[in-house]
């Protein structure tokens, strides 16, 4: 008999290492894989692709004996949350030993690459840009056109730079790329090297995930023949959300404070150490050796207007069946937040769902039908971001959860502008008097100001974004703000 | 392995001894002559001492040819680092949307008396575990679906 348990960071937390251990002690044979994403089951136990959990150490007895019916889901890869994906980006999730290069060869690895190889280095370019691929670090920026800039621009190097510093609360789907499927990550860098004609990686990723760092550097030194003359660095983050904007992550990776630039220079003419340099997320990296492997076509295919291929959403918060689902853009809010998602955990009333991380809009259930689709999320006041969906249910106070995106800002803000230095400190202040009950209709009117300020005087979207959670709150759950917080609660 | 993880409590004798030119001198030889150094040293320095003390501002500035004060202010930039020691085992405790969706809000007076003056609470935004939440990380290691008593064991458990 042989298991399966994943060793991805949110496997460990909910306890995989004490299962596999377990499992270990009662003579089972355990493969280390990554996680299926279905993360309400982790952690989950497969054997022979049948499916139990959430698995304790003290269910083991009865697995093994095969009497564990109550938790067991049959088999994973018919389970609906998957077959219900599209899985382009995450084809191996749950699937392969993420360090095993035997692993990832076999199951198509390193053919985006050889295809790459066997291209001019603008057909590579071309191949991304008919792809439609746009960049999954939230503005949605085409890859492929970014690249063609880096390709064209005159340095006497450059540089790939992969963002990994993923600090959108509600995302994780970069960390499973990194801890799951690292080659893939590796081997989309590679390509995006050979397209543009850079021989030097970074990956810059936050030091909250020293699961992603430990993995992607042990992938990092076991591939380096394969991808070499191309040569990958891993750079660890020091705790700063802005440092996922990328020019204060370039600061931050030539060892400076993590201070915006202004731009232009846009990174792709000037970027680190003022060589033309394209800079990507994990995902809009990890998607590149689908593409050049079965062809822009094949990834085109999937999705609605400008929004082609797959996005690996992440339903996270207070929701049912959280985890990773990628699918084709098109799919409904409501569709993935009660249909996949199951609604919330508490089993109360969903209220309220931000999607995009803190900069993101909170959306009611009225707007469900919006369409996840870059432009169908600005038409309705809101953004896509990376694809993070945080769910909270009717016990929600959505005048704290304002005066929290207010605070965040405060509380990570580079400095740089007024704007959003002082801004958000007073928009703290004025939403805790809104919710002291005094003058609540001059101080609204005083956020909507100052949100006004921040959105058109930032020079990022940290001051310019923080407007869309405050606004949005204020605009779809204004009952919040019409009574001091403790009659509310009462 | 480069990364060591930084938050480790310092240890208040041995870090009085370790601020010492010689074993900062180590970590900056180990980066030297790499792009951008300034950081990776820096973690180092804080994974070994706690902290980035005085000594150690000093000793990286002249190797890198950098003032002390670009030295300082990149360390006051992150949250990371710190420029005094704190002997505390530190757990850090998502406060981030998720995390709150799932009811941290309501752990954290009691996580703090607990914890007293023994462990530091420190707040963290987002650990990527945010369908699993409440999350904490103690050391290198993350823990998910905290209530009152689990996280009353993780910070008994916290040295
Ligand atoms: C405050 C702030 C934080 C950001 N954080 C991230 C991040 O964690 N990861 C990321 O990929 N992009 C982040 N971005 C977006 C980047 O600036 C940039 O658009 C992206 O890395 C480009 O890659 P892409 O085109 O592949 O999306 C952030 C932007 C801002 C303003
Ligand atoms: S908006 Fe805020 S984070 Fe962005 S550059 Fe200005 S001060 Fe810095
Ligand atoms: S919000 Fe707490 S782990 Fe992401």
């Amino acid at each position: 008999m042989k298991a399966r348990v994943s060793d991805d960071a949110l496997a460990l937390a909910c306890g995989a290492d004490a299962v596999a251990a377990a499992l270990a002690a009662a003579g089972v044979a355990v493969d280390r894989v990554s996680s299926w994403g279905m993360h309400w089951l982790e952690p989950l136990v497969e054997i022979d692709g049948n499916g139990w959990g959430p698995v304790t150490p003290a269910d083991v007895p009865a697995l093994v004996a095969g009497l564990l019916a109550e938790k067991a889901i049959g088999r994973i890869e018919d389970n609906p949350f998957i077959t219900r994906q599209a899985r382009l980006t995450f084809a191996r999730a749950g699937r392969t030993r993420p360090l095993s290069l035997d692993d990832y060869a076999a199951t198509g690895g390193w053919n985006g690459l050889a295809a790459a190889r066997a291209l001019e280095a603008s057909a590579t370019t071309e191949t991304v840009v008919q792809s439609g691929l746009r960049g999954r670090g939230g503005a949605g920026f085409p890859a492929g056109i970014k690249w063609q800039t880096v390709a064209a621009a005159p340095g006497a190097r450059k540089y790939i730079v992969c963002n990994a510093d993923e600090g959108d609360s509600g995302t994780f789907a970069d960390r499973m790329v990194m801890e799951g499927d690292p080659y893939l990550l590796i081997e989309g860098m590679a390509i995006a090297g050979l397209a543009v004609g850079a021989s030097k990686g970074f990956v810059y990723i936050r030091s909250e995930y020293p699961h992603a760092i430990a993995k992607l550097q042990a992938a990092v030194a076991l591939s380096a023949d394969i991808v070499a003359p191309f040569d990958i660095e891993v750079r660890v983050g020091a705790g700063a959300y802005v440092c996922g904007e990328e020019t204060s992550l370039l600061n931050s990776l030539e060892g400076k404070r993590g201070e915006v630039r202004a731009k232009p220079p846009l990174p792709a003419h000037k970027g680190l150490f003022g060589q033309p340099t394209v800079i990507n997320n994990v995902l809009t990296l990890a998607a590149v050796p689908f593409i050049l492997a079965h062809g822009a076509k094949a990834y085109a295919d999937f999705g609605m207007g400008r929004s082609r291929g797959t996005i690996p959403v992440q339903l996270a918060g207070n929701i049912r069946h959280g985890g990773l689902f990628e699918t084709a853009f098109g799919i409904t809010l409501g569709e993935l937040v009660n249909d996949i998602g199951g609604g919330s955990e508490s089993g109360r009333q969903v209220r309220a769902v931000q999607v995009g991380g803190p900069l993101g809009a909170y959306f009611p259930p009225a707007l469900f039908d919006t369409p996840f689709d870059y432009e169908a999320f600005a038409a309705a006041d809101g953004l896509i971001g990376h694809g993070g969906i945080v769910v909270f249910d009717d016990s929600v106070d959505m005048a704290r959860q304002a005066r929290f995106a207010m605070a965040f800002c405060a509380i990570e803000s580079c400095g740089k502008c007024t704007p959003c230095r002082l801004g958000s400190t007073r928009g703290v202040e004025t939403l805790d008097r809104i919710n002291a009950g005094d003058n609540r209709a001059a101080n609204l009117a005083l956020v909507e100001a100052l949100c006004d300020t921040m959105k058109f005087g930032s020079l990022c979207a940290l001051g310019g974004f923080t407007p869309y959670p405050v606004l949005s709150a204020i605009r779809h759950f204004g009952e919040d703000f019409q009574s001091p917080a403790r009659e509310r609660a009462a | 392995m480069l990364y060591d993880a930084h938050d480790k409590p310092g240890r208040s004798d041995a870090m009085e001894n370790a601020d010492t030119f010689s074993d900062v001198a180590a970590i900056i030889a180990r980066h030297a002559g790499r792009e951008g150094a300034l950081l990776p040293i820096l973690h180092d320095v804080e994974a070994a001492h706690g902290h980035v003390g005085e000594a150690s501002v000093r000793a990286i500035a002249t190797a890198l040819n950098l003032s002390r004060a670009e030295v300082h202010g990149v360390v006051s930039f992150y949250h990371d680092f710190h420029d005094h020691p704190d002997p505390r085992p530190v757990i850090k405790l998502c406060r981030a949307e998720a995390c709150q969706a799932r009811g941290v809000e309501a752990l954290v007076a009691g996580a703090e008396a607990v914890a007293g003056q023994r462990v530091r609470i420190a707040p963290v935004y987002c650990l990527g575990l945010c369908s699993v939440g409440p999350a904490a990380m103690l050391g290198g290691s993350v823990y998910a679906r905290l209530d009152a008593a689990a996280l009353s064991a993780l910070i008994a458990a916290a040295a």
